[in-house]
């Protein structure tokens, strides 16, 4: 630390870094704002001649042929639909139940390793994820999907989802891996919530005779619920955008069907397999992809933030 | 509320009905499976990638040049590792100055004003954006005229990493005490100094670890670098031209059917790994050291 007269300055040359400086940070700051502009503007630029194009049946038409140039966007859509709704439905209970492990259930040492398994699943990457998953959990998977086919062959409409699969790449594999992937993220923001739940209250269903899981579906659980929807949301989001582990195990043939155990296709997914080789419209429309996702992923993420945030300030505003 | 009408409560055995004890174990068990669903992936992941990375993982394979023929065995990543060290430590040479300069502002200027919370929704906005997408932006803004470079990826990864120091910064200015904010006031200080010398190394060790938190998961990104490096067999130490990275090797190798191919993929998964997991460990050393201050 300097001495007093060293930081101390009346100089008029101190007005002016002092201005200089809170204009820097402001700039930084704004930095933010003029990237998200660029983004959309130069995004929504690029992409123009697709969307005017193929019109509104760039979101209705199922058909993808560059060299026709047919660019429909409806299964890509779909895919990614269906990919992010299998890895929220799988996610969301085991996130759930790890948050109240953590907080409830387990004994205080191994509360250290769940948080740290957290953050090592956190920090694999994504590629590393996809190359497990195209190498090892794909070949291995297809034996369990054709059993579950079997198995479910007899009830109506089991039997249309878990239809059969030919690669173990499909939109269930990638919807597995996503799970995983999305875990931790879920898992951190529904403990952050538990902790929020008062000490008072869960001490009380106790004291009442309740058993623990009856504290938890009774307190905790109706303290929690916003929240629980806010992760989820951000688990959504997050699954949407996320492209390569999902490019490797999903099997890259777009299209729409029922069946679960078939291969897909998925936005991220079409974008870093085709934008490499794209030219002319074909190009424009990987980019208009690309803003479809965006919007997308802007309206599931701001949503999730605004029912995160307003749990967060009803929990600072009660107790 | 009244308590003359309650009997008293007995004290010996409880008297949870069998269902309800079952209940409430199936529900216990159910939340410790939970936990081994989610460590379970992680032990199969780092098992593989560990053993499968074992068969090529080694000084050579860090230091040699990646085959030109991908069904050639033998090691080779060199220009991979060179190239992630030089994008990812680029990326955070743009990203962490920025980002913590923008911190300063939302935490030591903006504070509860409007433009300060509109800063920040657009910032969990941005971290929402898919790294494809940003891979795309920079495609459009920057390859498109300046052509493929180790450069624009670093940029790409820039903007990815942005969202997350700002946010991570704002948190640990946040902690730092406003008594020692208005101390240094007192002492005559303007609000410059008192930031750059006062605020800013009392919150550097946070700052330090979410950078390296960011750090870490911006070495792991592919999308963004997929149509913005191009690709190279030899080693480019130059930021400017064309460069790979250990993430795209990986993607590449993950699609090749010959089993040499898939072993340097493996080898580089190993490196990657390694690579963040240092890189995470160190963010905890510093946070920790953070801790007990």
């Amino acid at each position: 630390m300097s001495s007093l007269p060293d930081l101390v300055s009346t100089r008029s040359r101190g007005r002016l870094a002092d201005e200089a400086f809170r204009i820097a940070s402001l700039l930084a700051g704004l930095a933010i704002l003029v990237v998200l502009v660029l983004i959309a503007v130069t995004m929504l630029h690029s992409a123009w001649p697709a969307f005017r194009e193929a019109g509104l049946s760039f979101f209705t038409s199922r058909e993808w042929v560059p060299n026709e140039g047919k660019f429909g966007a409806l299964a890509f859509i779909f895919g990614t639909g269906v990919v992010a709704t299998i890895a929220v439905a799988v996610a969301v209970p085991i996130s759930v139940g790890i948050a109240l492990f953590v907080t409830e259930v387990a004994p205080t040492r191994l509360r250290v390793v769940v948080v740290s398994v957290m953050d090592l699943l956190a920090g694999i990457p994504s590629v590393v994820f996809g190359l497990w998953g195209i190498l090892v959990l794909a070949p291995n998977i297809v034996d369990v999907y054709d059993a579950v086919s079997r198995g479910v062959n007899p009830i109506p409409v089991l039997s249309e989802l878990f239809n059969g699969t030919q690669t173990g790449r499909s939109f269930f594999t990638a919807g597995l891996i996503l799970a995983v992937m999305i875990t931790p993220i879920i898992t951190s923001v529904t403990r952050e919530v538990f902790a929020t739940v008062p000490r008072n209250d869960k001490d009380g269903a106790l004291a009442l005779g309740a058993t623990r899981w009856e504290m938890v579906k009774g307190v905790v659980f109706p303290h929690s619920v916003g929240g629980m929807v806010g992760a989820t949301m951000l688990g959504l989001g997050r699954a949407m955008g996320e492209t390569i582990a999902v490019a490797l195990v999903v099997g890259s043939t777009p299209q729409i069907t029922a069946n679960l155990f078939s291969s897909g296709d998925t936005m991220p997914s079409v974008i870093a397999f085709q934008f490499g080789e794209a030219a002319g419209t074909h190009r424009a429309a990987l980019v208009a992809l690309g803003v479809t996702l965006f919007a997308m992923t802007i309206v599931v993420n701001v949503a999730a933030r605004m029912i995160v945030g307003r749990v967060d300030l009803r929990m600072r505003g009660a107790v | 509320m009244s308590t003359a009408a309650i009997p008293a409560p007995s004290l010996q055995a409880t008297d949870t009905s069998r269902s309800r004890k079952l209940r409430n174990h199936l529900a216990t068990g159910f939340i410790w499976a939970t936990f081994l669903a989610a460590a379970l992936p992680l032990a199969f992941i780092v098992f593989y990638v560990v053993r499968a990375g074992m068969r090529l993982f080694s000084y050579d394979f860090l230091v040699t040049n990646i085959p030109i023929i991908s069904a050639q065995p033998g090691p080779g990543m060199a220009p991979a590792v060179v190239g992630t060290l030089l994008i990812t430590g680029a990326a955070t040479a743009i990203a962490v100055p920025l980002g913590v300069l923008g911190a300063v502002y939302l935490n030591e200027y903006g504070r509860r004003g409007a433009l300060a919370t509109f800063i920040r929704l657009m910032t969990d906005v941005m971290s929402g954006v898919p790294s494809v997408v940003m891979g795309l932006f920079i495609y459009t803004i920057w390859v498109l005229r300046y052509g493929l470079s180790g450069f624009a990826g670093a940029l790409a990864l820039a903007c990815l990493m942005l969202p997350i120091i700002v946010r991570t910064s704002e948190e640990m200015l946040r902690l730092v005490p406003a008594g020692l904010r208005e101390a240094s006031a007192a002492l005559g200080c303007r609000t410059w100094r008192t930031t750059v010398r006062i605020v800013l190394p009392a919150a550097l060790p946070g700052i330090v670890s979410g950078a390296m938190l960011a750090v870490a998961r911006a070495a792991g990104e592919t999308a963004p670098l997929l149509f913005t490096i191009g690709v190279v067999s030899k080693p480019n130490t130059s930021l400017f031209g064309a460069n790979t990275a250990l993430s795209a090797q990986i993607f590449k190798n993950a699609q090749v059917p010959f089993p040499a191919a898939q072993d340097r993929a493996w080898a580089a998964a190993l490196t990657l790994i390694l690579l963040v997991f240092v890189l995470t460990l160190a963010a905890r050393v510093v946070s920790a050291r953070f801790a007990r201050k």
